[in-house]
């Protein structure tokens, strides 16, 4: 029998903009006093929301959320940056207060905003543990019943009784993991702090929280990252500008996170603003069949796919790295490419100036379906630049297969991320049975 | 379901309700006392860590209200010849700078809850009052040996001769500290609370309990003020509270049960005020930090 342990009414969460930050006396004075002549009352209700989520000097980071969340179920939620994710997960710790609306949660409560919460570089790893472990939610009788276990998965044991300040980083993310994953809540909220940590250790941690949800236990787990969402949740909320956009199964929610993308069917994305920082920006972004005026809106895998990247640069630096990832519905990752994968005299010159960067993908590679553009900027061996979400999609058709048998092909019975066409030889071993 | 649960509050029926305001004058403590093994650990933290890398360790425990003490001996004692109602004068302002320092250490250091927890208090709920009480604790561990070290100092001027006459009033003293402690933290939790907006008042602290000082009859007694100032100077609470534990261990001073109940009462309502705006603080103050 199921039962609701957490439930959200009409949660919303306001923010005054230019408000934020430390003011001084005076300057809340002064804006009193505006007030009382009668100036624009910033306290004042709201309209409907026509334009999005900004408004005048503030912006709705939560909009009417709701939702419920049943007991043992491991809910996913995702969006863009800026869609209201971390704010919902901030009012369901409890770390700030939510402007109207409320949420009920039934059990006890354990939210992981990030690991090692509170640690002190002067006390000692076991002394750490027990200090992170109660500011965690835990009573000092359930650290003791747990150290060894903690100290353990941490692999820690011989430096347990060193100040952490001795320890190095991965040492210190390693013994604060150990800690989180230990905790024992009814509930537990989770963000994106399995982003940190090395990937054999993350592996572990994900492995925890399985066997958390295996045992009756609800997970809320806010994610950017998609193969997790996809590997752990059970359900899946996606936010968009403060509002649950869709509900639902994982797989179709996932989807319409990847399609979110600014053009949903068009190939194409253009910013005037652009993306990045201010020594390059992107501007737009263009998916056409090469060598046609690319106004196709399906692509073909025997004909060459141009993605063009119109960028403009400032100041010109032989370090910059500018390329993309192309990603699957599913959010993996088929492959990365830069500008410079190639030999040094080969790197694309860049100027100062708008510069279209156009890339080419062979024909023969992909596999019919949905794939994703996120293009990536970074300053070699310093800096990303711009890790965006994937801002276009286009759709492919297989088409380069001269076999008779794959005439009736597509991306339902033809499995694959990449459908490759390999060279197969036959070396005959004689006729003779023996 | 669950595993049986070693604590009531933490029990499975437990409900958290998030709204947008909570009760005015809900003071949380039984939510305190479900985390009191954080505050335990926060106190031992505070403990440790200060004197952490430090040549003199916990020896500034006394060390601080010695040297104080010394430069009033010389200052006031000896420069301005004020008055110590016929006690030793170094004697008459250890026992002040002691029960001072217990107050202005917990008054500043509470103060400063919320800018200097904001990293934590930023990634983690637990309920924020046991950052202040933890200081108080941990405070009192201090006072603890400055207290030890005046009762061996009151003991060796009364063995030479000095006219101090410990009496029956040392039996408030729990109660004398308890209002101390009370008041530093009323006040302390009303600042922590208004600097998360306005920082000018962070600077003010500082030396707003310098001032406080003087306004209190640490380094005076209140019986050679006039007559007239009297009435003022004991309006303030701290002043019925630093003559009556003069009193008991010097047996010099004015105690008084009616001025203690009237202390009592206005740190009463300083302590209830300075929960209660830390209370609705604590809900959103990280939007504004």
């Amino acid at each position: 029998m199921t039962r609701t342990v957490i439930s959200v009414e009409r949660l919303s969460k306001r923010y005054r903009l230019g408000v934020i930050g430390g003011a001084t006396l005076r300057e809340d004075l002064n804006h009193w006093w505006a007030r009382v002549r009668g100036r624009h009352d910033l306290l004042g209700p709201i309209g409907v929301p026509d334009h999005g989520n900004r408004q005048g000097g503030e912006i709705w980071a939560l909009r009417d959320v709701s939702f419920e969340v049943q007991e043992g179920e491991i809910l996913g939620v995702i969006g863009r940056n800026g869609a209201g994710k971390s704010t919902l997960l901030k009012i369901l710790s409890r770390i700030t207060a939510p402007t109207s609306g409320r949420a009920v949660i039934r059990g006890r409560v354990g939210s992981l905003l990030e690991v090692g919460t509170g640690f002190h570089p002067e006390l000692t790893g076991r002394e750490n543990i027990y200090l992170n472990g109660t500011i965690l939610g835990m009573t000092k009788a359930e650290v003791d019943r747990k150290l060894e276990e903690i100290v353990e998965f941490a692999e820690m044991a011989p430096f347990i009784d060193t100040p952490v300040k001795r320890y190095s980083s991965g040492m210190t993310v390693r013994l604060a993991f150990a800690v989180a994953a230990h905790l024992e809540p009814e509930i537990l909220i989770v963000d994106e702090v399995l982003a940190v940590g090395d990937a054999s250790f993350q592996k572990k941690c994900l492995g925890k929280m399985e066997a958390v949800a295996a045992h009756g236990r609800t997970v809320l787990f806010v994610s950017h990252n998609m193969q997790s969402v996809q590997s752990l949740c059970t359900r899946c909320v996606l936010l968009n500008r403060g509002q649950p956009e869709v509900e639902g199964a994982v797989e179709s929610v996932v989807d319409a996170y990847l399609r979110g993308a600014e053009s949903t069917e068009k190939p194409i994305w253009a910013d005037p603003v652009g993306l990045g920082d201010n020594e390059v920006r992107l501007h737009r972004v263009h998916v056409l069949a090469d060598g046609s005026d690319g106004k196709a809106s399906v692509f073909f895998s025997n004909k060459p796919i141009r993605i063009d990247l119109e960028v403009s640069i400032q100041r010109p630096n032989p370090a910059f790295c500018i390329g993309f990832d192309l990603m699957t519905s599913r959010g993996e990752t088929v492959f990365r490419t830069f500008n410079t994968d190639v030999p040094p005299h080969q790197y694309t010159p860049l100027s100062k100036g708008r510069t279209i960067l156009s890339c080419v993908v062979p024909t023969g590679l992909l596999n019919a379906g949905r794939y994703f553009v996120a293009p990536r900027v970074a300053l070699h061996g310093r800096s990303w630049i711009l890790t965006a979400d994937p801002l276009i999609s286009f759709s492919v058709s297989l088409a380069h297969g001269q076999s008779a048998f794959w005439n009736l092909l597509n991306e339902a019975n033809w499995p694959g991320v990449i459908a490759p066409i390999l060279e197969w030889k036959a070396v005959p071993l004689g006729n003779d049975s023996r | 379901m669950s595993e049986p649960s070693h604590d009531v509050f933490f029990g499975h029926q437990h409900i958290t309700v998030i709204e947008p305001q909570g009760r005015l004058f809900d003071l949380k403590l039984r939510e305190l006392w479900a985390y009191r093994d954080l505050v335990l650990l926060l106190v031992r933290r505070d403990f440790v860590a200060q004197y952490k890398q430090t040549i003199l360790g916990p020896a500034w425990h006394f060390l601080q209200p010695l040297l104080t003490t010394l430069m009033f001996t010389i200052v006031f004692g000896k420069i301005a010849q004020i008055p110590t109602d016929g006690l030793p004068p170094f004697l008459f302002y250890f026992a002040g700078v002691v029960i001072w320092t217990y107050f202005a250490n917990v008054l500043t250091d509470t103060s400063a809850t919320f800018v200097r927890n904001a990293n934590v208090f930023g990634k983690v709920y637990f309920p924020r009052l046991a950052v202040p009480v933890a200081t108080l604790i941990a405070k009192l561990i201090a006072f603890v040996i400055q207290f030890a070290f005046l009762l061996a100092l009151t003991l060796w001027f009364g063995v030479r001769g000095a006219e101090v006459s410990p009496n029956a009033w040392v039996l408030m003293t729990p109660l004398l500290l308890l209002l101390m402690a009370a008041f530093g933290l009323g006040l302390g939790v009303i600042v922590s609370a208004l600097t998360t907006r306005y920082r000018d008042l962070a600077i003010l602290v500082a030396f707003g309990v310098q001032l406080y000082m003087y306004a209190s009859p640490v380094i005076y007694p209140l019986s050679t003020l006039p007559e007239h100032w009297q009435f003022w100077a004991s309006l303030n609470p701290v002043a019925p509270i630093v003559e009556a534990f003069r009193y008991a261990y010097l047996g010099a001073g004015m105690a008084s049960f009616g001025m203690l109940t009237y202390s009592g009462v206005v740190i009463l309502v300083v302590l209830l005020l300075g929960v209660a705006l830390f209370n609705r603080v604590e809900r959103t103050f990280m939007d504004t930090v």
